[in-house]
């Protein structure tokens, strides 16, 4: 498979502190890609790097075959990379609806179009029949739902999960697991995730980077990864596997 | 297009606007001289009001300069007139250009540059102020002893020239106004619309959702800025008589924004409401002092001060939502 995204020794330094260190690593096209660590890894200023929130100190970030570290979010979204957000960000006086519109409404010129798109989406995340609440209104699994709508709706080539389950009663945890597995597979769509919950990354990963202090301690396939002696000293514990 | 405007409009709030605008259009037949002066007030401020909106409502960038861009219309239409006799509606297309500039100036500097929330503001007040001293140094508009533009004859109304009977002048805004309100139910219904309000929910989330946020935060001021100057040039040629003092004055950028706050921010019929409320309660009350014989300097004031904090402690999202609720009619897309 070719690789949709790759990160080729990409560094940040917030003054002194190295928050992340040459990390470099592929994914492919239609993977599902977790990355976990420790709190203080790194890996939401590797995420947000990629979603062009800041742009890296050093290294390169190539999306679909072209570079892509430097440029605003708005553009690197254009480009098609869809992101949530680790603390929800929906639009809060606006509708279920109107929030997928908008993203919706990116690649779409008319809002009739747009709104079709949207009510797909809607019923894709079991949030169609909410669709005229305020965003505010919303519980959080709905409201971390209503994100992954919104991201979905730019029709993104790849999707950036910023810990989307964190917070979510294993109940909720399985739905938001089986969406995203059945999108992956129907659609083709491509996700990188930052995960704590080990539950849902080995329901879903086919591929796993474990980071650590900034650098990449690990990478491979998830059984190999839950196996390696780093991994299991810096993160999981001894427990994990018992 | 037009089926597409009144789409999903309630046949309700259809009659009711319906009924509204026959009022208003019959209003000049029945109205006395005082009272047409006071619709007029009403019409213009509800005209601005809702210009402002698409700025603060829509797209969530506070202005407090708006006088300048009613001065830069009144100024330009009216020199044009006085010094080479062109007629306000050519003058127009010099008045609108240079609010428009005048504000992708403000938007640029600000937008770019990341200037938000207050400190735009302040940004809005300074190039008004600025406005404010340089036409009172300008010696081509007359500077501070003011631009006077010849005394309409009330015999005939020339609407070329815009001169004639407030009648004329109630009418052309009464247009304006209406015109304003679809132009602006149109725009909220549009992509520009959806990504207006998206910015000004959450910046950061709009861009993240790909959002081009200084584009469109640039459309939205361009669009402000012109469609206010429009009622600038028909301030200049319904006074007559132009004062940088009073034209660019801060004290009038705030009355224009009182009416959509207390009608209802980033609603389509909050500035309409809170125009009528309190132009029309103000004058209200100052005819009621004159009848008393009570002078009373700055009664007016007093009086919005009063209205002001009625509505944001009691109803902050202003008056219109509420009364949408009591009517059993929802405004969509707030």
């Amino acid at each position: 498979m070719n690789a949709l995204l790759s990160i080729n020794g990409v560094s940040k330094r917030f003054r002194g502190l190295v928050a992340v260190d040459r990390v470099s690593f592929e994914v492919p096209e239609g993977g599902v890609f977790a990355i976990i660590g420790p709190n203080g890894a790194g890996k939401t200023t590797l995420f947000n790097m990629i979603a062009g929130v800041f742009p890296p100190d050093g290294g390169s970030i190539i999306f679909a075959g072209e570079r892509i570290d430097g440029l605003p979010p708005d553009r690197i979204c254009r480009r098609g990379i869809g992101r949530t957000f680790q603390i929800v960000r929906p639009f809060p006086a606006l509708s279920v609806e109107d929030n997928v519109i908008v993203g919706a409404l990116l690649h779409r010129k008319r809002v009739g179009a747009a709104r079709a798109h949207a009510h797909d989406v809607l019923r894709r995340l079991d949030l169609y029949d909410k669709r005229a609440q305020r965003a505010s209104a919303l519980t959080l699994p709905d409201r971390k739902r209503l994100e992954v709508a919104r991201a979905l709706a730019s029709d993104p080539k790849l999707l950036l999960l910023d810990e989307v389950m964190a917070g979510l009663r294993p109940t909720e945890m399985d739905r938001i697991v089986a969406i995203l597995r059945e999108l992956n597979r129907e659609t083709g769509l491509t996700i990188l995730l930052i995960e704590h919950v080990m539950r849902a990354v080995m329901a879903l990963a086919s591929r796993i980077l474990v980071l650590h202090h900034g650098a990449a301690i690990a990478e491979g396939l998830p059984e190999q990864v839950m196996r390696d002696r780093a991994v299991i000293d810096s993160y999981l514990g001894v427990e994990a596997i018992a | 297009m037009i089926a597409s405007l009144i789409e999903g409009v309630p046949h309700r709030a259809l009659a009711l606007l319906g009924a509204l605008l026959v009022a208003l259009v019959a209003a000049p037949l029945v109205a006395g001289d005082y009272l047409l002066t006071v619709l007029i007030l009403i019409l213009y401020f509800a005209y601005i009001g809702q210009a402002w909106n698409i700025m603060m409502g829509f797209a969530g960038q506070l202005s407090l300069g708006h006088a300048l861009y009613v001065g830069l219309g009144a100024y330009t239409a009216a020199s044009l007139y006085v010094h080479f006799g062109i007629g306000p509606w050519l003058g127009l297309l010099a008045a609108v250009p240079v609010a428009a500039l005048a504000g992708a100036f403000i938007g640029f500097l600000a937008f770019r540059f990341r200037v938000a929330g207050v400190y735009f503001a302040i940004l809005t007040i300074a190039v008004a102020e600025f406005a404010r001293v340089g036409f009172d140094h300008l010696s081509w508009a007359s500077g501070s002893s003011g631009l006077f533009l010849p005394v309409a004859q009330f015999t005939h109304n020339d609407l070329w020239q815009l001169r004639g009977h407030p009648v004329m002048f109630y009418y052309i805004l009464l247009a304006a106004a209406v015109l304003a309100f679809i132009f602006c139910r149109a725009l909220l219904q549009s992509r520009v619309g959806y990504f207006w309000r998206a910015i000004r929910e959450d910046e950061e989330a709009a861009r993240s959702a790909g959002i081009d946020v200084f584009h469109y935060k640039m459309i939205a001021v361009v669009i402000s800025a012109a469609m206010t100057s429009f009622a600038g040039v028909i301030y200049a040629f319904y006074y007559n008589n132009l004062f940088p003092e009073q034209v660019f004055h801060i004290s009038r950028s705030i009355e224009i924004i009182l009416g959509p706050i207390v009608g209802g921010i980033g609603t389509l019929f909050g500035p309409i409401l809170g125009a009528v409320i309190l132009t029309g309660l103000a004058e209200t009350l100052t005819a009621a002092l004159a009848a008393a014989g009570i002078d009373l300097p700055g009664a007016k004031q007093v009086f919005y001060g009063i209205c002001l904090l009625l509505v944001i402690t009691t109803l902050p999202d202003g008056v219109w939502p509420w009364v949408c609720k009591r009517i059993g009619l929802a405004e969509r897309n707030k």
